[in-house]
């Protein structure tokens, strides 16, 4: 079945941040068509976690965006709230050491200057935050701002709200050029789609769809696991993490690591990550970074010990190599608009993404500024 | 002493596969996670129980005897009670995860040079209206109930869905005093009536179902369908109603028999959760093996119904052969077909027979058109047939895991096991098979204590070649559906249904052997020609 269809942009990626690009796309008045390969949330977003965080972004373009995004979730929420799951439950850093506690308060104190509620927990009070926590933690901080969403249902429901047209099972073989270079659609397994404006919002995926266009993007997939507990009554109030795993998150690390992050969910179970490997699109299953997640969170939450984990599974965090997303018109290629390369935080980052790239599609001004988003910047004639 | 070979899996395929090895000087151990061998179809009564006559349930009760007496002789070690959760390692060492004691809350380890997954298949229920309704219980937890507990279930019991496990389900619980009013077949009479008419020619008892349902007069119903169960909090009856040559309903046939028994049940799924974390390949449902039963992963074998639902007689040929095989490529050498010629040409019948019972006894191409909107298709999360319409229709989920995703249909206990080809079906998408590299809940303590695996052998046999495998490490599932069938929302234990009370009964099942080729199958004991 072969189809061609005509729009005023379309959108790789029926993804987070696909959805939110769509949403804000088509409430600038756009006509948009949504086309992916695989199924709403089939790819990063249906194996993450749904955290919007701000509290594991340092001062920076990053976290700018997060508070934008945080911004607009908040507003999305009234509409949005009950069927994206949203949860404003805050999130809780504990530092199991003095010297980690110390480092913590530094991180914390930097944050706040940005914009960013932060605060201290003493060791007394950790247990009235967070009931269930290991005794003997040297302190913690908390930030209100932390919130959750089911992030497939997010994604699902802002595609909905958005009234895009949505083609999934369509794989993007090309992409359509003009006169000049200039953009005009892609090419599918099953028809064309002509459009003026392209969103590359295919995750993982993205510096293949890049390449389609002939430009270079080096997205690459860093794999993470989640275990998934057996339903609870809620016992896990916040996202609770390890202070280290701000630095994880940072890492350039090809190896494991591996960071407690603990939290209960609407539906009842407790999810726990985090871990990190840049192993490729390999699915197959680790028992050492099973093992990790496991240890991790039951040294944060003795309770969970006794716990059962029902299933896990394996998704793929889009990186750059500066570990920032590339956000923003790609001057190689007119029309083409690249929003992927979120790494882990591409669920709370989307609104953001996606009110930015309206606003370009738009021609509005841009409310960051999108200079460290640039696409282009790591080719060599771009520096 | 280390272990040669590890099976995974006490059934008929499990036991013969083995006594094969075990013959050919193999060290071998075998874990189940029953209390005894003989998987679901030699399911036993409970010793304390003072079964006179255990053998009235079952069928080929004197090869039973000989895989027990063999195993008794042989030097094969049997760890009972050992919930398998995964398996790691390979080509040619290999760690099989368990989980031990009443509450699956003690870890065990076993080390191994080969892995033989003989995992067996579970049972498959397709939901309709008033399906969650104590008093309704699955075919094979019925039959699993007679079998070990010698309970019967109800006073008035009703059996439906389709397959030839429901006509020995039927005669077994009449047998048992349940006063059954009607077998309700979707496949056509000439089906029921030919594979009636094979079973009746080889029971030990020399009476066979189709005499047997006439003597307790049950009324075989064929074409027809159980389109809802009633009752307010139990079962009081069902309505039935015929089907046309198309698999639709037919309007104004339905018809209440009252009962307080609804056993049901639509065919068996193998269980693949264990072969498809070592990395095995998977055709559709079923592992992919070659002619000596070696999956894609080397060092892994399989056999019985993982590698293809077909009964216990092809399971026992399968296991025979795949234990040969085995036992052959531990010692470095190249193995003989020519020895196992008897029980390939048995596997080679029995998978003919098989692939047209599963032709002939296929649930109905219209099933879903049944399903009401507020029916409960995932029991485990409880998760209706209108939300997951809902998750195709309105958010454009295209495939089942994304209705999962956007329903959480298949997240709960069951993993899915239950209710994922009701999901395609009421859907009409696509099935890919699920991954499940826990193949069974574990709780995170042992988890978080799991050792590592050895890199080696820890006692690598001078005088034995490596075996000729190379492949990738990778962890991977067991089989079973979980023993606990908990909604997803904490319930107290009044709340579970018989069907859910009734254990491994609740999601696993037997199946009788099939057809007149069944009577021409050889005892396992009839491979050994040429044997050392």
């Amino acid at each position: 079945m072969s189809e061609s269809l005509t729009c005023d942009v379309v959108v790789v990626g029926a993804g987070m941040v696909g959805a939110a690009c769509a949403l804000y796309a088509a409430r600038e008045g756009l006509d948009v068509i949504v086309v992916d390969r695989g199924q709403v949330a089939g790819g990063t977003t249906g194996a993450g976690e749904g955290n919007l965080l701000v509290s594991d972004k340092e001062p920076g373009p990053e976290l700018e965006l997060a508070l934008l995004s945080a911004r607009l979730w908040t507003g999305l929420a009234e509409e949005l709230g009950r069927e994206t799951e949203y949860e404003p439950k805050g999130g809780v850093v504990v530092a199991e050491t003095p010297e980690a506690l110390a480092g913590l308060e530094t991180f914390a104190a930097g944050q706040r200057a940005a914009g960013v509620s932060a605060l201290g927990v003493t060791a007394d009070r950790l247990h009235d935050l967070e009931p269930r926590l290991a005794p003997g933690l040297a302190g913690a901080v908390h930030y209100p701002q932390d919130a959750q969403v089911m992030p497939a249902l997010a994604a699902a429901h802002l595609l909905r709200a958005s009234g895009a047209r949505l083609r999934t099972g369509r794989t993007v073989t090309g992409v359509l050029r003009g006169p000049g270079g200039a953009v005009r659609g892609v090419r599918t397994d099953r028809g064309d789609v002509h459009a003026p404006a392209v969103v590359n919002a295919a995750g993982p995926w993205g510096g293949e769809v890049a390449a389609l266009a002939g430009v270079h993007l080096p997205v690459l997939p860093r794999r993470g696991y989640v275990l998934v507990t057996e339903p609870l009554p809620p016992r896990i109030r916040h996202k609770v993490y390890a202070a280290e795993y701000v630095a994880d998150v940072a890492s350039d690390s090809a190896a494991l690591q591996t960071s407690p992050v603990v939290e209960g969910t609407a539906a009842g179970p407790v999810l726990i990550g985090a871990s990190r490997e840049r192993v490729g699109f390999d699915r197959s299953v680790s028992l050492p970074a099973l093992r990790a997640l496991a240890a991790g969170a039951t040294r944060l939450f003795p309770f969970l010990a006794r716990v059962r984990a029902l299933r896990t599974y394996a998704g793929f965090r889009p990186y750059l190599p500066d570990h920032l997303p590339a956000i923003g018109a790609d001057p190689r290629a007119p029309g083409l608009f690249h929003a992927c390369g979120h790494e882990g935080a591409g669920i709370g980052l989307s609104t953001g993404t996606g009110h930015l790239i309206a606003g370009l599609l738009t021609g509005a001004d841009p409310a960051l500024d999108l200079t460290p988003f640039r696409p282009d910047r790591f080719c060599p004639e771009a520096r | 002493m280390r272990t040669e070979l590890v099976v995974v899996g006490a059934g008929p395929a499990g036991l013969a596969a083995a006594l094969a090895a075990d013959a050919r000087g193999v060290r071998v151990t075998v874990v189940d996670a029953a209390d005894g061998p003989g998987g679901q179809f030699y399911r036993q009564p409970a010793a304390e129980l003072n079964a006179r006559r255990p053998q009235a349930l079952h069928h080929q009760w004197r090869t039973w005897e000989r895989l027990r007496d063999g195993l008794a002789a042989s030097g094969v070690r049997l760890l009972t009670g050992h919930h398998v959760w995964t398996v790691t390692g390979g080509p040619d060492s290999f760690t099989v995860h368990a989980l031990l004691g009443p509450g699956q809350d003690e870890p065990a380890t076993v080390h191994a040079d080969a892995v033989l997954l003989a995992t067996g298949s579970h049972e498959h229920v397709l939901p309709f209206p008033g399906w969650t309704l104590p008093g309704v219980v699955t075919a094979g937890g019925a039959q699993a109930m007679l079998k070990s507990g010698l309970v019967v279930p109800g006073r008035v019991a009703v059996v439906a869905g389709t397959g030839p496990l429901l006509l020995p389900v039927a005669t077994g619980l009449a047998a048992a005093g349940t006063r059954v009013s009607a077998l309700v077949e979707s496949a056509g009479p000439r089906q029921v009536a030919r594979h009636a008419r094979a079973l009746a020619g080889k029971l030990p008892e020399g009476a066979g179902h189709a005499a047997r349902l006439l003597r307790h007069r049950v009324r075989p119903l064929a074409r027809h369908t159980v389109v809802r169960a009633h009752g307010d909090d139990r079962l009081t009856g069902v309505t039935v109603a015929a089907l046309d040559a198309d698999g639709h309903v037919r309007r104004g046939t339905g018809r209440y028999l009252p009962c307080d028994t609804l056993a049901v049940g639509h065919g068996l799924l193998p269980q693949t959760d264990l072969a498809e974390g070592l990395g095995c390949h998977l055709d559709g449902a079923t592992v992919t093996v070659d002619a000596e039963q070696r999956t894609s992963a080397p060092g892994v074998w399989a056999a019985g119904e993982a590698t293809g639902v077909g009964g216990a007689a092809l399971a026992l040929a399968e296991g025979h052969i795949a234990g040969r095989s085995a036992a052959a490529r531990l010692r470095g050498t190249e193995p003989d077909p020519a020895g196992w010629a008897p029980a390939a040409r048995t596997r080679e019948a029995l998978r003919t027979a098989a692939a047209a019972l599963d032709a002939a006894f296929a649930p109905p191409a219209h099933w879903a058109a049944q399903v009401t909107d507020d029916t409960v298709v995932c029991r485990c999360e409880e998760v209706t047939a209108g939300a997951v319409r809902e998750a195709a229709d309105g958010l454009g989920a295209g495939d089942v895991r994304t209705v999962k995703l956007l329903t959480r249909a298949g997240m709960g206990w069951c993993q899915g096991r239950m209710c994922a080809t009701a999901v395609a079906g009421l859907t009409g998408c696509h099935s890919d098979p699920p991954r499940r590299p826990l193949a069974r809940p574990v709780p995170l303590g042992i988890l978080a204590g799991t050792a590592p695996d050895r890199a080696a052998p820890d006692r690598p046999a001078p005088d034995r070649p490596a075996p000729d495998r190379t492949a990738p490490d990778r962890a991977a599932p067991d089989r079973a559906a979980p023993d606990r069938a908990v909604s997803g929302r904490p319930v107290s234990e009044s709340d579970r249904s018989p069907s859910e009370q009734a254990s491994t009964g609740g999601l696993s099942s037997d199946r009788p052997p099939h057809g007149r080729l069944a009577r021409d199958q050889n005892p396992p004991e009839a491979f050994e020609e040429g044997s050392p």
